[in-house]
């Protein structure tokens, strides 16, 4: 008996210790971090120093989502000389979360900014407890009056600007969509994709597979070449990792990436891609945080303000597709061209929007159907 | 439904099937032995991490191959000295092995998140055969590694069942103690099949960093260690039986997403639960008719030996 309490207590003990190093190279990673950045330039001026931390729920390596964020942390430290930390791989619906919050703020960190939805509600909750930190939620919706406002983009506007790039490529007229649930916010994005490729090529369609996750490279490479082999030669998407991408490089097909420009993982079949760009934003936060003047908002900013925007387009895409794409894209900016103008019909060809108008945001954030030209099924 | 698509979903089929094939081989064979692993997905995911890592410094895909393995092997060990040598309880050991693999996974391998691929293993050419129509793309297509899975179930099966050195492995699977009797070292039996096992389990792991989806991300084994050790049990202990299991499985997989474009209205989700219902199905059947017949499973499963205690 003795001898597997031994052995049990020694299982518990390499576990133990391999947790602990887990955790020690996590906030190792976080406290070099902070070291080495600015602390050498102490602020003149009197009140605390602004120093923003920034939580992510994925390794930043990753190429996609939270690697964008990280380009943005370094972009906003550069401009504003503000000392900046992360720390990545926190999962959502923990108490990790909250445990770094406390440990950054004791640290002297006095903006939060928190770049995964399912951290929205511990936000909330950790901006009551500590009313003079700045907290910003990127993808929520949840807000306070002092000190939580949250942030996020019109990623359907470069979504529709891809699309047409899309629907110059393709020459079976159909196009593959990965996706990962029907959300608005996705659904959203397939839908100004849809209505782009048809401002270009009216004859083709936009299928879509439901993957049911964000997550899971071998699914979504597999989804791919489902479509691959339905005959898409186009695949664009709505997921986290790059699987799609090289199933479509393998097949000789093309790729529109999301997140972050990601030729570097399919260079034939890269197209362009919808991208994130943070940075901007992220230093209007610290700088209204040093100024004392932050004012929580519902920021839902646009390709005007630089939030979202558009990667490079292949070299090999069509000089006149390039300018018409880039023609669009400066009447979106300049405010006289949206993506959701009608008519446009849903799936079953009923009008939603009439000729000529504009759909407005409610109608967007809540958006559950598919336009005319989709195939596949919101539910 | 066009004839590529059918294709296509076959083409899936296998692929899919190989990678859970070798994995549920590997806990087969230490099963047979009386060891109880739970940890195949933790060692699957040291598997595919090595393979990626050694692909990317490298270059060279059956080196990562080899050590994918060595890695499995080595992590199942660990499950080996305590199960076996220690006489801990198997479904804890296991359980904390798998955590412990997919942490150690991703801690080596955070600084290969989201890197191109340094090293791939590509489907092979069988020159005519892979010309033949639907039997071609198929059978003669796919990534060496669904052939090695192929390979091993052959050998698995032969060792198993026309071997002196499976019929060992079986009897200390069945009695530790007769076996221990006749002159047959239990602990060796049990620590050698363990570490097969997870050799077996880093090679499924290093099918999916180095064919199916080449790149490294936490999480990227997502639960198919489970239906491996799930296919264990569907298979009622019997290579071939697996075998065929494997295959079943791997259509649910490749289904999951072929059911859209197919025009099919069927939840995904239903069909990411199909394995587990089917080996519920299964388990209830053997205890059905454990009155009549004994159970397919061997009998000193989970079983610690330890002779003083006899």
């Amino acid at each position: 008996m003795r001898k597997r309490l031994i052995a049990l207590l020694a299982v518990l003990f390499a576990f133990g210790m391999l947790t602990a190093c887990g955790s020690d190279d996590s906030s190792s990673s976080s406290s070099s971090e902070a070291s080495s950045s600015s602390e050498t330039e102490e602020e003149a001026d009197s009140g605390p120093e602004t120093k923003a931390a920034f939580i992510m729920v994925a390794p930043i390596g990753d190429a996609g989502w939270n690697y964008a964020h990280d380009v943005g942390r370094q972009y906003a430290e550069e401009m504003t000389g503000v000392e900046t930390a992360y720390v990545d791989a926190v999962p959502e619906g923990t108490a990790d979360f909250g445990n770094y919050v406390r440990d950054f703020i004791d640290q002297g960190y006095n903006v939060i900014i928190g770049t995964s939805f399912g951290y929205m509600d511990d936000m909330l909750a950790l901006a009551d407890e500590y009313p003079d930190v700045v907290f910003e939620h990127v993808s929520g919706y949840k807000m306070n009056e002092t000190n939580f406002g949250n942030t996020f983009g019109r990623m359907y506007e470069p979504r529709y600007l891809s699309g047409m790039v899309a629907g110059s490529a393709t020459t079976s007229n159909l196009i593959g969509y990965v996706a990962a649930f029907p959300i608005p916010e996705v659904i959203r994005g397939i839908n100004a994709f849809t209505l782009g490729v048809q401002a270009i090529n009216p004859d083709a369609e936009v299928e879509v597979i439901w993957t049911s996750t964000w997550f899971d490279p071998a699914v979504e490479g597999d989804s791919a070449q489902a479509l691959l082999d339905k005959g898409a030669d186009v695949i664009a998407m709505h997921q986290d990792s790059t699987a799609a991408g090289e199933k479509a490089e393998a097949a000789g097909a093309r790729w529109v990436s999301y997140n972050t420009d990601m030729s570097e993982f399919a260079p034939e079949a890269f197209l362009t891609a919808p991208v994130w760009n943070w940075g901007p934003r992220y230093v209007e936060i610290i700088e209204a945080a040093q100024a004392g003047t932050y004012a929580p908002t519902a920021y839902w900013g646009s390709m005007a303000e630089g939030i979202v925007d558009l990667a490079p387009i292949a070299s090999d895409v069509d000089q006149g597709v390039v300018d018409q794409v880039m023609e669009a894209k400066a009447a979106i900016i300049a405010g006289d061209l949206h993506p959701f103008t009608g008519p446009i019909n849903d799936q079953d060809g009923n009008e939603v929007l009439a000729a000529g108008e504009v759909m407005d945001d409610g109608a967007m954030l809540g958006m559950m159907f598919f336009v005319e030209g989709v195939i596949g099924s919101t539910g | 439904m066009t004839e590529a698509s059918i294709i296509g979903l076959f083409v899936a089929t296998v692929s899919f099937g190989a990678l859970l094939y070798l994995a549920a081989l590997g806990e087969l064979l230490a099963e047979k032995a009386g060891v109880l692993n739970l940890g195949v997905e933790g060692m699957m995911a040291i598997g595919a991490v090595t393979a990626f890592i050694i692909g990317v410094e490298l270059k060279n895909p059956w080196a990562a191959l080899l050590v994918a393995m060595l890695s499995g092997a080595l992590l199942a060990s660990v499950h080996g000295v305590f199960t076996v040598g220690l006489g801990a309880e198997q479904v804890v050991s296991g359980l904390s092995l798998t955590i412990l693999g997919l942490g150690l996974a991703a801690y080596l391998g955070k600084d290969y998140v989201g890197l191109p691929p340094g090293a791939e293993l590509v489907p092979v050419e069988w020159g005519g055969l892979s010309d033949l129509p639907w039997i071609g793309p198929i059978f003669f297509n796919q990534a060496p590694i669904v052939y090695l899975a192929l390979l091993m179930g052959i050998a698995v099966s032969l060792v198993l069942s026309s071997t002196r050195l499976g019929l060992a492995l079986r009897a200390a699977g069945e009695s530790a103690s007769s076996t221990d009797s006749a002159g047959h070292s239990v602990l060796g039996l049990r620590l050698s099949a363990v570490a097969a096992g997870g050799a077996l389990a880093g090679a499924s792991g290093a099918y999916l960093t180095l064919s199916i989806t080449p790149q490294w991300a936490e999480g990227l084994t997502a639960g198919r260690g489970w239906i491996a050790v799930a296919l264990v049990i569907f298979g009622a202990w019997r290579p071939g039986r697996v075998g065929i299991g494997a295959l079943i499985f791997g259509g649910t997989l490749a289904l999951k997403t072929r059911l859209q474009p197919f025009g099919v209205e069927f939840s995904p989700i239903i069909l990411s639960m199909l394995p587990y219902v089917l080996t519920l199905a299964i388990l209830l059947i053997i205890s059905v008719r454990a009155r009549k017949r004994p159970s397919p499973a061997p009998f000193g499963l989970g079983l610690a030996y330890r002779r003083e205690e006899r």
